[in-house]
Order: C-alpha cells, then structure tokens, then sequence
C-alpha cells in the first residue's frame, strides 16, 4: 500500500478498539517473568556456554602481543577468541568503531578478547587472565578543547548540517532585545535495564542469534557485513527487548563475540555485556556545547534566531543533530543552524532517545525562558506569539501537516494552573523550600519508514500478525493487535502477534519515534489486503464488504471470516510505503511540559514535585501505553536534568561513572505524579492510521522545563547541565 | 607512549591457589515451595544459581552489583538482591521468586495489578519491582520505618512511603508513577 | 571471581581461627565483598561465613546500653524500637542509606568496614593506592566529587561510605571483637578506622581473623537526634555530605559527619562551640580542609547543611 494522499475515512476511523486505552498484551507475560529475553534461551540453546568480554584498558593505541595461554588453561575454558584467530571481519555500515578490536585500540573497553567457558564464573575469572600488552597513543578525550578545530559534518539521516534564512547576522544586531547564551550538556548514558545480551548458535553454516535489538533487518545486514557472510543464513530473534532508548539499534559487540565465540568453540554461546562495560563499550550520547542567539522585539516577537552545536565522536561518527528543532518551532525570518563536530578518541557517540531535540531543547528552551524575561512577556505568551502556521526556513508554501502547539500551550497551562506562577524568582517559599513553576515547549519531528507484515486468519477466526517489528517498551504488541482487530473487525483476543524475528516481513524497527506510527500501518496494510482476499474468496465486493464482530457483510448476508478461511487459513503479506507528504508538509509532534520544583533553601537540593505535559501527536493508538511513554521520557528528561552526566576522564579517556552505582537516573523517590494530557487531532499526512510517534516527544523539553523552575524558584540560571545542587549553591544566597 | 598490561594484578592474586578452591559445594534450596538439590561451584551467586542452574529466568539481571534491584527475590521472607549473595549461603533457605507468585493463567494481585496499571514497559525491572512491591506492604505491615517515616514510632501506607521503599528498584522506562499506583491498588484492596 | 574454599564458622572462635589463614576473608551479608571480588578488587582464597554465629541480637547492656550483634541486619537494627525511641539518628542514618534489599542483608559490622566507593578504586585498569599500593592516587587530579577534604593525604582522598557508621561515631560507640587466639577487646569506633596516610590499603585497626562481635551503644543520651543526607538524587545514593547531630536539651550538641573523609569524621572541638552556632561549629570542623576543583563545593555545603541541621532542630 502506497501512502501518497493525505488519508480519507477508512476502518481505523470506527475507533472500536484503536485509540482505547487497552492493557497490553504481553503483560501478563512479563509480570510473571515469563517472556523470554536474549540471554534466558534455554529453550533453544540449552548447552550454551558462557562468554565474557575482555574490553581495553586504554583508549587508543595498539595492542603488541595477547597471550591467551593462561585463560585456555583455566578451569572450563573452551576457548579465547580475538582479533589474531577470530578471521577476517567487516564493518557494519552504523558501526563507527571496530567491534573486535586489535591490533588497533580505537577506544577504552573496545572488546579485545572474549572468553568462552563452561561456566560464567569460570569465563570471568579466565578473562583476568587474558594478558594484552598494549602502546597507548594520544588521545583527544576534551569536546571543549576540540571545538575550535571542530569540522563540517556530512548528512545525517539525510539532514543537511547547516541551513540558513534570511540575514541573521544583520536581524540580529538590530533587534531591541538579545540573548547569546552558551548551554552544555554532557555525556549521556541509555542505561536500559537489560544490558547488551546475545545467545549465539551455529548450524550448518547458518547464524542464529537470539539477541536484544531494537532493529532486526538492519541488523541482520550489519552481522552479515562484519562476518562477510550471505545474510540470507542469518536469522535474528528478538522478540523481548529491556530496554533499548537507541543503544540496541545496531549490532554490538556482545552479538559480535557471542558470535564469533560460539563459532570458535563449536557450541552455542551467550554473552551478556557486564554493566560496568556498558557506558564505555557500547555508545552514548554525545555532549554538546551549544549558542543561541535571538533577537525579538520588545513584545517577545522573534525576528533572528540562531542555533549552533558541537559535539563529538570518533573520526567517521555522527554529529549531534542539537540544532534540528530550531529549524521548524519558532517563526522568525532570520535564521541560521549550523552542526560542528571536533574528533575524539571517547568511546562511540550515537543515537540516545530523541538524538537531536533531546539535548537541543534543552539549550532553545532555556533560551526561551531568557528571552521571556528579558521582554518581560509570559513564557507561555512568549511563545504563542512565535507560533508558525509553516516551515521557517521553507516559507508558507511548506505548511505544517498539523500544529495544535498553542492548544498544547495553552491546555496544559491551564492544567498546571500556570496562572498562579509568580513570575519573579525565588519569591514563594514552602518551609525550607522555594519553590518555582517552569515551562517549556515539547517538539520532535515525526519521521515514517517503510513498513511490511504478513497476517492471516485461520479456520477459528484467529488473527496472527507476524513482522520483524519489536517491542521495546513501547507497546507494540498491543498496538498492532489493535491495529489488526480494528481493520479486521475481530475481538482483540482473537488476535495473535508474533514480533521481532527476522524470518518475518521487514517492519520500521524501534527508533526515532517512527515505530508505533509506521509498523501499524504496515499491520493496516496488510489487514487490507487480507479483507480484500476474504472478500473475493467469499464472493464479496471488497469495497462494499463491512469487517465486524469477526464476519464479513454486505447488505444481508453476513459470512464469519473463519468460515472463509478455512482449515488452510488465508495469509497476505504487504507493506506501507510512504510517498513525499512528509517533504510536501512539515511534519512534527508538539506539546508543552510545566514542571514544579522545590530548591532546598539550605543544600540546593532540588525536588520535582509535579509536572503537566499536553501532547499532540495525531491519534493516540493505546492512550495507556502511549500516556506510559511519554511519563518515562519526562523522567528521562528529568534526569538530564538534575543527574545525568557520564563524567569524562581526559586523562585516560573514559567515562569514569560507569555504572548504575555512580551514573545517576531517576529513581522512584525522585518521580512524582506525573500528569498527562493528550489533545485530539488527527494527522491525515502522516499515515492511514493518522497517527505519529509519542516515544520520544515526552523527553524534547522536560528538562528545560526542570531547569526553568529552578530558575523561577530562586533565581539561579544554570547553563551547563546537570544542575547538580554545587551549581545552585553558587548563585544561592547566603543562609540566615 | 607508554606500555599498559591491560589488567592490573588486584591483591593477593600471585599466590598459590588452595587445593579445595574451586571445588563444587551441595546447596539445597527450597524455591517457589519445591526443594531444590544443586552441586555449585560455590562463586555461584543466587541469583545465577535461580536463572542458569534452575533456569527460573524470571529473576533477572541488570547490574550484578546491587544497584538496580533488578534481581529482587524474597528470601525467608525478606526481598534482597540475589546478585551479591551467594547460593551457598542461602542452604536450607526459602526463596520465592516471580515465578513463584504467579503464572500467566493465575497472576497474583500485585501481577495483576502492574498489568491494569500499566505499571512496566520493557518487562526487565518488573519482576524485581513486584517483588519488592509484595514486600514493601508486608514491611509497612510489620512497621518497619523507612527514611521518610516522619515519626519513626508511626509507620503507615502513604505514596512517599511506598517511593522511598521501591528506590532500589530502578526503572529506566521509568513508569513509576504507575507502579505506585499498582502498589497502592493492591494495599487498599487488602485493607 | 577467583577461586575460594567457602566453610562456614561453627562459632566465633572457630571463624576467627579460621579467618587468621592468608587470604581469608569473613563474610557475612556480602553486599560489599562480592560486588569487590566480582570486579577482583577484593581476591579472597577462604570466603569464612559468619551468617550462622548466632551474632544477630539486640540486648541491653548492664549500665543501660545497648549491645547490636555484629550480623544484626541493618533494616532490623534500624526498626528495633529501643534503637527507634534513644537512639533516632541511628535509625535515621541507617534508613538513609542504600536500599531495602540492601538493608535486609546488610549487617552492623560489615556496615562499618564497607570500602570507599572511589570510582578510581572501583576502575581496575586505573591506579589507586588503596587497591594496589604504590600505583598512585587517580582521583586526586581526576574525578573526585565524592571524595574527602577532612583526613585524606597525599596518596588518597577516598571517603568511607557508610551512614551508620557516622551515627554510631556521633553516639561513641564501640566495637567488640575477638582475635584468632581468642582474645578479646573493645575499641572505641573512633579508633577502628585508619586514615590513609601512606598505606591507604589498610583501612581499620582490626588485625588479620579479627572478628567483630558486637557494637556496643552507651547508655541514651536523650536529646534531638537528627541525620541530615545530602546527596544527587532523593534516594539510594552516597552522601556528598551527610551530618549526624544529637542535640542536648542544656544547649550542647555533637556532630559526626559522612561524606568528607575516609572514616566517619568528628571534631570534638567542633561539638564546644556548638552554642555558637552552625557557623562556628563548621568552620572548626572544616579548619585544614583540602579540597580539589570537584569538591571544593563541600565546604560550603557543610556550612549550610549544619544550618539546616540546626534549623531542623529548633535551634537555627
């Protein structure tokens, strides 16, 4: 099914079951700790032996000798694989560092070795042994040090590094009112739950990796590249993820060496990464140091507005797309963004939930609330006023596809009661606490990916979805349930779905917030071509034919579509192709987050102690799952707010908070009610489901929101995050 | 340039190693109310002996070092991390574990509740979290004060009671605010 | 995870002659070593279990004291109503620290003799003298947010972890131990803890097998007992600075303080002026401070968390 118009009245629109709010599917399966995840494939590996990662222990440099001896002779190794035995090996095209790595150290815990033992105590305490004399080189570990020889970076997704509109330079001198600020942020880390796992089996020359990933077919073309093997004799299960907020997009090194170690030592292997190997093996997000210029008139209307980053990476690694929303959420007719990137030897910078708008928002949005007082203009107000019907940098003939941004503005103020902000700073006290409400807004663009499922009925009426799709977290399951129950006109119980194997159709995969929209699609899709064959079967006009209570009708005859299908069943694979509405139209997600916040008067201890958000992001598949998205992006916001921070060692080149003990998220206790609200709209450009992606929006401002409240609790203006209590003591006045 | 040894030695590592060390220990568990007969090489860690000896992979792994609460079971009645506690330790012991509370067919109330509150998303905290959950209430019950007890002779349910007491159980999808809710259905059910 | 023999002790005695051998280690809650040997920072050859010493009661001493057996597990020390009722900062700085499941496993002793959480001490690749003497201190010109101001030298800055043990230094408790040959003795918990100076590897006085028995509390004091944590996220954190403070009702006060030194730190100078005010109260406290660019934040922070300390308690 090819979308290339704007979509029209179609079964989704019956809202029966898409767009209520259902428990999820999977649920009851991993409440009971009984959905299998990567490395708990008993079932079907059950001699797997155990793998452990020996990682570098500099950052760059090259290795001069490995001796493995002493770990081949410990108790239960099988066997020690690196870069001197494991064969010739590509690179996926995602992958910025080698997995594998030796002779050359390109950064600190590069896997070097891997060692595969009966046991797991056995494999750990043998990789101790693995001696590695190395050269360390010089390395460049400092994103402030490296800026000025910082260099243009090529496209990113297709995104061109710099844009440009109208004279900003020029605007920007003549505005009656400025703010030029600098923001960092640092190192993030995704610290999903499950770490890195993978269980490997070899047969016949052909691959099975049960893994935890978030995009299969990507995946199964990136281990088919770094073993220079046909993909077709890859298959790639992942039917559980925990948890993967961008470090499970691509093929990592657990996958890799459990690969390549079970190949060495002729039997199944799992290797899991340990959590103090994640932060440095695997990828983060990088930091960023970004300016904002703006210039607006007394009343707050912005007339110039400049967004620039840098960030860096590993030569040949992605820049930061930091900039991206300041191309589309404000008007303005002089404009300018421009990407850097300066070359560093730190582990691999890559995409972390929301890469861009995540960090990005958190420099505009403060930047917003600087404008807002400098004009003297509500922050709300402010940026109603800078509402734009179109594409900024485009001009009205690109109009937004939908934009309820003011709805959002203005609804979730109302919720938050925003009226009752005093606007000048630390003037309302709780006890020990003052306390402060801030805002800002929410945006991420909406991207599409082509999407394919097969889904059949069989002779009870039962619908099975079957797509290469994962659930993440997301709700995927139940979603595409939803999807298929709705077009189908079946119960939900009635439906089946079947995720994240790579025998299946290639759906959209877990990432950039397009999952949720483009995988339904693709379900929607593939239930049209499968009323249609019911319909032909049972002698029906598929244009005439209504799908409800699991029959077929048309006028007075009314055919169950178990009937139809048979003993033999019916099965139809198809997919969603997405034409160029989304160039014809900009096309974003929107909100408004409102956060409060208590600083402790004596320790700058800040608490959040509630927050508001109002999205819009087309028609909210699963209102539960949906509204479970965007709180657990809050609360990653708040964490890069007030916590998060992979501390960089310049030294040595690493990130010296390498585990959940000393890099901080939000625990319960830091988390209070979090209060959401969706606004109704449909988005007729986005997909036949109307719909876009809520995974990653609820992140794009929360933290500025945080950082916003503190400000207007007690007047200290922090620009490098986190805003840990150190930086507020400095601007807090004194304690009587 | 300098030369690095990619391990540094720690400790008494030169010395020779103990003729018994490394020798495997009979652990007898009971879990989920059936005795378990095991032969472990005694670094076995519970939580490893539950999920790769006894293949109870409900119970998971996040951290390995107590930090994520990931791998909360209730041992003789109390929820600990099985990660920093060897299975030798717990010989003659009761363990429950998720697999223990509930099936799919049969969830207990706490299981049921996180699916009707929407209480998880990736699935990889939760069993700890329930765990912990079914724990917490008993503790309350029992009047354990907990850090934000305000007056430590008077312990009773509240939401911040019950945020502090799931503290140790991280959930990066962060959907706490759920799991309190879920938390709180249970309690005032059973009140 | 090297390769140990793991016995378990009959008794004390027993364990301590057991635990006198090269290499052996007790344990008892685990929570520490293990995280330790799962990384070989801590490489025990004999793991001696003291969980089944019977160490686990909490009785009254005859001069109206308490006495905490050395397994007693930190959740139960910190719920046990006599400790609840005279001795509220100590059930406050247990609650304070680390988990629910921790605190269920955590035992009285090995709470006192936990390791410093140095990232550099945690990071085997990296020099750290209290790992591996000699190799140098990383934290000192690296990443030290965490680390100590008061106590420290030039080859560590690492601080002592523990929350209970600053409550149990601001209650003057002491600790009871027998040795392999079965002697016996008390030490002032003041004096359990070594400061690094040149050997930061050994941390405590305690002697090879010597095993403590028990925590010996004085009788109560009375007064407001209070525990201020101050740390970088709500829950299940490490202090960056934390105060213990008993307030007497004639206007006296004592302060122990946790997360500015390598053991849990006390100024009895401090506690003279205390009359005088939070502010004079931390700047003795705080006289031969050493900061580095990451702490330097502390002093500061201690100032101002003793005044909160001293506002929480009526007196600010």
């Amino acid at each position: 099914m090819r979308f290339d118009q704007p979509a029209t009245t179609n079964p989704i629109d019956r809202g029966r079951v898409v767009g209520v709010p259902h428990d999820r599917i999977d649920g009851p399966a991993k409440v009971t700790g009984t959905a299998p995840y990567a490395y708990e494939r008993h079932d079907a590996a059950p001699d797997a032996a155990y793998g452990w990662i020996v990682g570098s222990a500099i950052a760059r440099g090259r290795i001069t000798a490995i001796d493995t001896r002493a770990a081949e002779a410990a108790p239960g190794v099988l066997g020690v694989v690196t870069h001197e035995n494991a064969g010739p090996l590509g690179k996926g095209r995602f992958n910025t560092a080698h997995l594998l790595g030796g002779p050359a150290i390109e950064h600190y815990d590069q896997a070097l070795a891997l060692v595969v033992a009966e046991t797991l105590e056995q494999a750990r305490d043998a990789a101790a042994l693995v001696r590695i004399d190395c050269v360390a080189e010089e390395g460049r570990f400092d994103l402030a040090a490296g800026i000025d020889g910082a260099e243009v970076p090529g496209p990113f997704f297709g995104k061109d590094p710099d844009s440009a509109a109208g004279d900003f330079d020029a605007a920007f001198a003549a505005a009656p009112v400025k703010v030029d600020q600098t923001y960092t942020t640092p190192d993030h880390s995704h610290a999903m739950m499950e770490p890195h796992a993978t269980t490997a089996l070899w047969a016949d020359g052909r691959l099975t990796l049960w893994t935890s990933n978030q995009m299969v077919a990507w995946t199964v073309g990136e281990v088919a590249r770094t073993l220079n093997m046909p993909p077709e004799n890859i298959r790639l299960v992942s039917p559980y993820v925990g948890g993967g907020f961008g470090a499970k997009l691509f093929l990592r090194a657990d996958a890799l060496m459990a690969a390549l170690g079970a190949r060495h030592v002729g039997r199944p292997v799992k290797v899991a990464l340990a959590r103090p190997q994640v932060p440095n093996n695997t990828v983060h997000r990088p930091a960023t140091i970004q300016r904002v210029r703006i210039g607006a008139d007394r009343n707050g209307v912005i007339d110039a507005i400049a967004h620039e980053s840098w960030s860096g990476n590993l030569p040949g690694g992605n820049v930061e797309m930091a900039a991206m929303q300041t191309r589309l959420l404000y008007g303005g007719r002089n404009r300018l963004t421009r990407h850097r990137i300066a070359a560093l030897d730190l582990p691999e910078g890559n995409s972390m939930r929301a890469p861009g708008e995540a960090v990005g928002m958190l420099a505009l949005e403060v930047a917003m609330d600087e404008l807002a007082e400098a004009c003297g203009v509500d922050p709300v107000e402010l940026r109603i006023r800078n509402d734009v019907a179109y594409d900024p940098e485009a001009g009205p003939d690109r109009p937004f596809s939908s934009r309820p941004f003011v709805d959002c503005l203005r609804r979730g103020a109302e919720r938050f009661g925003w009226s009752r902000r005093n606007p000048t700073p630390g003037r309302v006290r709780d006890g020990r606490w003052l306390v402060g409400m801030g805002m800002a807004a929410a945006f991420r663009g909406n991207q599409m990916s082509r999407s394919a499922a097969r889904v059949g009925v069989d002779g009870r009426g039962t619908v099975t979805v079957e797509t290469d799709m994962t659930d993440i977290g997301t709700g995927t399951y139940t979603i595409l349930a939803q999807t298929a129950a709705e077009t189908l006109g079946v119960p939900l119980e009635a439906v089946r779905v079947h995720l994240g194997d790579s025998r299946f159709p290639v759906a959209a995969g877990s990432g950039g917030q397009w999952g949720a929209n483009s995988a339904a699609s693709g379900v929607y899709a593939a239930c049209m071509t499968l009323r249609e064959a019911l319909a032909q079967k049972a002698g029906f006009n598929a244009g005439d034919a209504v799908f409800e209570n699991g029959a077929i009708v048309a006028g007075n005859r009314s055919v169950p579509i178990a009937d139809v299908a048979g003993r033999e069943g019916v099965w139809v694979e198809d997919a969603i192709e997405f034409g160029d509405l989304d160039k014809t139209y900009a096309q974003g997600t929107f909100g408004a987050h409102f956060c409060e916040v208590g600083v402790d008067a004596y320790t700058g201890e800040i608490r959040v102690r509630r927050m508001v958000g109002a999205f819009a992001a087309g028609r909210i598949l699963n209102p539960k799952s949906a509204r479970n998205q965007i709180i657990g992006a809050m609360t990653m916001g708040v964490g890069a707010a007030l916590m998060e921070e992979l501390v960089v060692d310049t030294r040595h080149g690493y990130f010296v908070n390498h585990d959940l003990a000393e890099y901080h998220v939000p625990v319960h206790a830091d988390i209070p009610d979090q209060d959401v609200l969706f606004i109704e709209e449909l988005d007729d450009k986005s997909s036949p489901l109307k719909a876009k992606g809520v995974g990653e929006l609820g992140i794009c401002g929360a933290g500025a929101a945080v950082a916003n409240a503190v400000h207007n609790a007690c007047g200290v203006r922090i620009r490098a995050y986190p805003l840990t209590l150190d930086k507020v003591l400095r601007g807090l006045g004194a304690v009587t | 340039m300098t030369l690095h040894e990619n391990t540094r030695r720690a400790g008494a590592d030169a010395a020779g190693e103990d003729a018994t060390a490394g020798a495997t220990v009979p652990v007898t568990l009971t879990v989920n109310r059936e005795v378990r007969h095991l032969t472990l090489d005694p670094r076995t860690t519970l939580l490893d002996a539950l999920r790769e000896h006894l293949r109870l992979t409900g119970t998971k792994k996040g951290c390995d070092h107590g930090q994520c609460g990931a791998c909360t079971v209730i041992v003789e009645g109390r929820r600990i991390n099985s990660c920093l506690s060897l299975a030798v330790m717990h010989d003659g012991e009761a363990v429950t574990t998720i697999e223990g509370l509930g099936t799919p067919e049969r969830l207990h109330p706490m299981q049921k509740a996180f699916v009707t509150h929407d209480g998880f998303q990736c699935g990889y905290c939760t069993p700890g979290q329930i765990c912990s959950a079914v724990a917490v209430l008993a503790e309350i019950a029992d009047g354990i004060p907990s850090h934000v007890t305000a007056d430590l002779a008077d312990v009773r349910f509240s939401d911040a009671e019950v945020r502090e007491r799931m503290s140790g159980n991280i959930c990066r999808c962060a959907a706490y605010p759920n799991i309190i809710a879920a938390i709180r259905a249970v309690a005032e059910g059973a009140a | 995870m090297k390769p140990f023999t793991y016995e378990r002790a009959e008794s004390p005695a027993a364990a301590a002659r057991a635990a006198a051998r090269p290499g052996a280690r007790f344990i008892a809650g685990g929570t520490n070593l293990l995280d330790l040997m799962k990384l070989r920072i801590e490489t025990p050859r004999h793991l001696i279990d003291v969980n089944r010493l019977g160490l686990d009661r909490i009785e009254p001493t005859e001069d109206g004291g308490l006495r905490i057996g050395a397994l007693v597990r930190n959740t139960d020390l910190a719920a046990d109503r006599r400790v609840r009722r005279d001795y509220a900062v100590l059930s406050r700085a247990l609650l304070a620290g680390a988990s629910g499941q921790l605190r269920n496993k955590a035992t009285t002793a090995g709470n006192l003799l936990q390791r410093t959480r140095c990232p550099y001490f945690y990071t085997t690749t990296m020099p750290c003298n209290k790992r591996e003497p000699g190799s140098g201190c990383s934290a000192i010109d690296g990443f030290s947010r965490g680390l100590a101001i008061l106590g420290t030298g030039a080859a560590c800055i690492a601080t002592h972890p523990s929350d209970m043990a600053v409550a149990m230094r601001v209650l003057d408790a002491r600790v009871d131990t027998v040795a392999a040959d079965g002697t016996r003795r008390s030490i002032p918990v003041a004096d359990l803890h070594r400061l690094p100076g040149d050997t930061p590897h050994i941390e405590t006085v305690l002697a090879p097998g010597e095993l403590i028995l028990s925590v010996t509390l004085p009788p109560p004091a009375g007064g407001t007992h209070l525990y201020r944590k101050v740390r970088d996220r709500a829950s299940y954190a490490f202090a960056l600075v934390s105060v213990a403070a008993v307030f007497g009702t004639d206007g006296t006060a004592r302060f122990a303080f946790g997360g500015l030194a390598p053991k849990p730190w006390r100024a009895e100078a401090a506690d003279a002026v205390a009359a005088q005010g939070p502010q004079a109260v931390a700047e003795t406290v705080l006289a031969g401070a050493t900061t580095t660019r990451h702490t330097a934040f502390k002093t500061d922070l201690t100032r101002r968390t003793l005044a909160a300390v001293y506002a929480d308690a009526g007196r600010g």
